[in-house]
């Protein structure tokens, strides 16, 4: 195994494991509010073709990002009609928004299937200049790569160490105790899905205008759903997200480097790696898994009268 | 009485209307008159008895992934893994197809049956056991081995089952391993296992002790278990009951339906049968209506594909339109708990 096949195989893990994190980070700033959403996988399609096909339209990969950031949080707030204001079932609502994702990305997406763009620029890796060009090759990354640790630490920021973050968690542990502490649990539950979709669309973006650079029907796989497990393996913290967004980078990186070195594994058992070690965590946790979980979460708010 | 039901059906004919208004503006942006394509999905489902038929198709496999999440619902149980569920047992099925493929149908078929319901009970046995242990609770536990399935199911047609000239899918199943269809339609005999087993769980939570015991369960749990009723012992039976339903469902959809096992073959029948059981309130007429209707809508989808060249995913859209109408329902919503 030469040096170079190890850069590549850390490349590419990185570049998968990108849209993961975003994603996982926009759950848990939901979550810590109290609100579910199941429907994460639909979340991220609708962002991935409004993204690819702003992108193409326009011609400018920041315009799409951004796009796609707003299509997260717009379809998040369709989840705070449904379950904040109208107080409806969270897995329901969350269930029927995936639903709603496959047929609006589709919809969206019907005449970019196949098309070409530009994708995000990838910049070399500041110090990675002066390497032999095939080193420095495998060292570029888009800004959105560079960007995902900030944004970790930077939701943690906003969860932890500001009003706005602990007001938030309040309401995620307790809505009517937040609600007596003169905060409206519904406002800020409709700000931190806007936030945590955002937090999708962004991830989405990276997938389909930085990683794939194409539009495929359902092309997330499944993204969605990994990252509700992760979301529960970083026990809803930000920077334990980090973690577990690696980790599924190791199980792509590990895949690949068996298949570079001719070993035979069935990529489809390493892909259940994620979901089982959460399994194994949450088993090994046992029942003191309540003590990390925001206690309200999924709970109807009926408000204070 | 009359008008409460009455109003009950306005009030849902309304909600029908405004997802189908709205979906109506989707299709006029995309250039197709809304008015033509609906009278299109009307005429081609409802309007010929192969249309119907077609309808019943699509209807009976949510017949079953619904009674796979309304049947722990009793219980207070949140089964979120029917889709997981349903591949595992379409998983066991195939490797009986493959197996016994040459033996006569009357001995392969229930070999089959027997399999995938013990593919999908076993599947939600994990998450029952570790519910009943008060280990993790059963609605993250069912969601992660959701994901988990469909990766064996591909496991296996990638590596070993898949035919000499796809990788994606198995061959044809012999015809013995084919469920018999009827009227020379596709419906198949899944449609009455399917109401055989939502009239035998009206039954039982109706008139039997079990039933008894679940609504008891399901009411107060800390008072079932002081009054002697073997909560845990429920739990785990009720779920690995669930999870077999489903796998029935996956069975009887490789079996009947497709006659192949195709990699990722379900995209989301187990979180629609979800979706179905919750708005029915788990009454099994409710669910026998809810899976039709939301049948006619997916098989109407078909229609948009051909005749208006339109990706068929669209149609969950209108779909999703109409659960997001029922969801948003006024007081409805608080009617009743898991009764």
């Amino acid at each position: 195994m030469s040096l170079l096949a190890l850069l590549g195989v850390l490349s590419s893990a990185i570049f998968s494991g990108t849209s993961l994190l975003y994603t996982t980070l926009g759950e848990i700033v939901g979550e810590r509010s109290g609100i579910v959403n199941l429907g994460l996988e639909g979340v991220l399609l609708v962002s991935a073709s409004t993204g690819f096909s702003v992108t193409y339209l326009t011609g400018s990969p920041y315009l799409g990002v951004l796009t796609a950031m707003v299509a997260g949080g717009l379809m998040n707030m369709i989840l705070g009609y449904l379950a904040v204001t109208r107080q409806a079932n969270q897995l329901a609502s969350g269930l029927a928004l995936m639903f709603f994702g496959f047929g609006l990305s589709a919809w969206i997406g019907r005449d970019y299937v196949g098309a070409k763009i530009v994708g995000l620029p990838r910049l070399t890796l500041p110090g990675a200049s002066g390497l032999p060009l095939v080193y420095a090759s495998l060292l570029r990354f888009d800004l959105l790569i560079y960007l995902t640790i900030p944004a970790a630490v930077l939701v943690w920021w906003l969860l932890f160490r500001t009003r706005w973050g602990l007001g938030l968690r309040a309401v995620g542990e307790s809505p009517d105790t937040a609600y007596a502490s003169g905060r409206d649990p519904r406002r800020i539950r409709y700000q931190a899905l806007w936030v945590g979709g955002m937090l999708v669309g962004a991830g989405a973006a990276h997938l389909s205008i930085a990683y794939a650079m194409n539009w495929t029907e359902y092309m997330t796989a499944g993204r969605g759903f990994i990252a509700i497990a992760l979301v529960i393996f970083a026990k809803w913290h930000p920077l334990r997200a980090i973690v577990g967004a690696l980790l599924f980078s190791a199980a792509v990186a590990f895949q690949l480097l068996l298949q570079s070195s001719g070993v035979q594994v069935s990529p489809f058992l390493l892909n259940t790696i994620p979901y089982l070690l959460t399994l194994v965590v949450l088993i090994a946790w046992g029942g003191r898994r309540r003590v990390a979980a925001p206690a309200s979460l999924g709970r109807v708010y009926q408000g204070a009268e | 009485m009359w008008t409460a039901i009455l109003r009950t059906a306005l009030r849902y004919a309304a909600m029908a209307m405004l997802a189908f208004l709205l979906f109506g503006f989707i299709l006029l942006i995309s250039g197709k008159d809304p008015i033509q394509s609906y009278r299109d999905i009307f005429v081609s489902t409802l309007g010929s008895a192969y249309g119907f038929s077609e309808v019943i198709v699509a209807m009976t496999p949510l017949l079953l992934t619904a009674l796979a999440v309304a049947l722990p619902s009793r219980l207070g149980l949140i089964n979120v893994g029917g889709e997981g569920q349903l591949y595992m047992g379409a998983c066991l099925a195939t490797w009986a197809a493959l197996t016994f493929g040459a033996l006569p149908p009357w001995l392969v078929l229930p070999i089959m049956v027997v399999l995938g319901m013990l593919g999908g009970a076993v599947w939600a046995w994990i998450p029952g056991q570790l519910r009943a242990r008060g280990i993790v609770n059963e609605t993250i536990t069912t969601l992660l081995l959701n994901a988990v399935a469909p990766m064996i199911v591909s496991f296996f047609i990638f590596g070993y089952w898949h035919s000499p000239m796809d990788t994606n899918k198995t061959s044809i199943f012999s015809s013995s391993a084919r469920l018999p269809t009827l009227f020379h339609t596709r419906v198949d005999l899944s449609l009455f296992l399917g109401l055989a087993l939502l009239g035998l769980f009206w039954f039982i939570m109706r008139y039997t002790r079990w039933g008894l015991e679940m609504r008891a369960i399901g009411g107060n749990p800390q008072a079932a278990r002081l009054n002697g009723i073997p909560t845990r012992g429920y739990v785990v039976v009720v779920m690995c009951l669930a999870g077999a339903v489903a796998g029935l469902a996956g069975m009887a959809q490789v079996s009947g339906y497709y006659g192949v096992l195709l990699a990722n073959f379900s995209r989301g029948l187990g979180y629609m049968g979800f979706l179905i059981s919750w708005l029915a309130g788990g009454s099994p007429l409710g669910i026998v209506v809810t899976s039709f209707v939301v049948a006619i809508i997916l098989t109407g989808g078909n229609l948009l594909q051909l005749t208006r060249d339109l990706p068929y995913s669209m149609i969950n859209i209108l779909l999703a339109m109409t659960l997001f109408v029922v969801l948003a329902r006024p007081s409805l919503s608080r009617r009743r708990k898991a009764t």
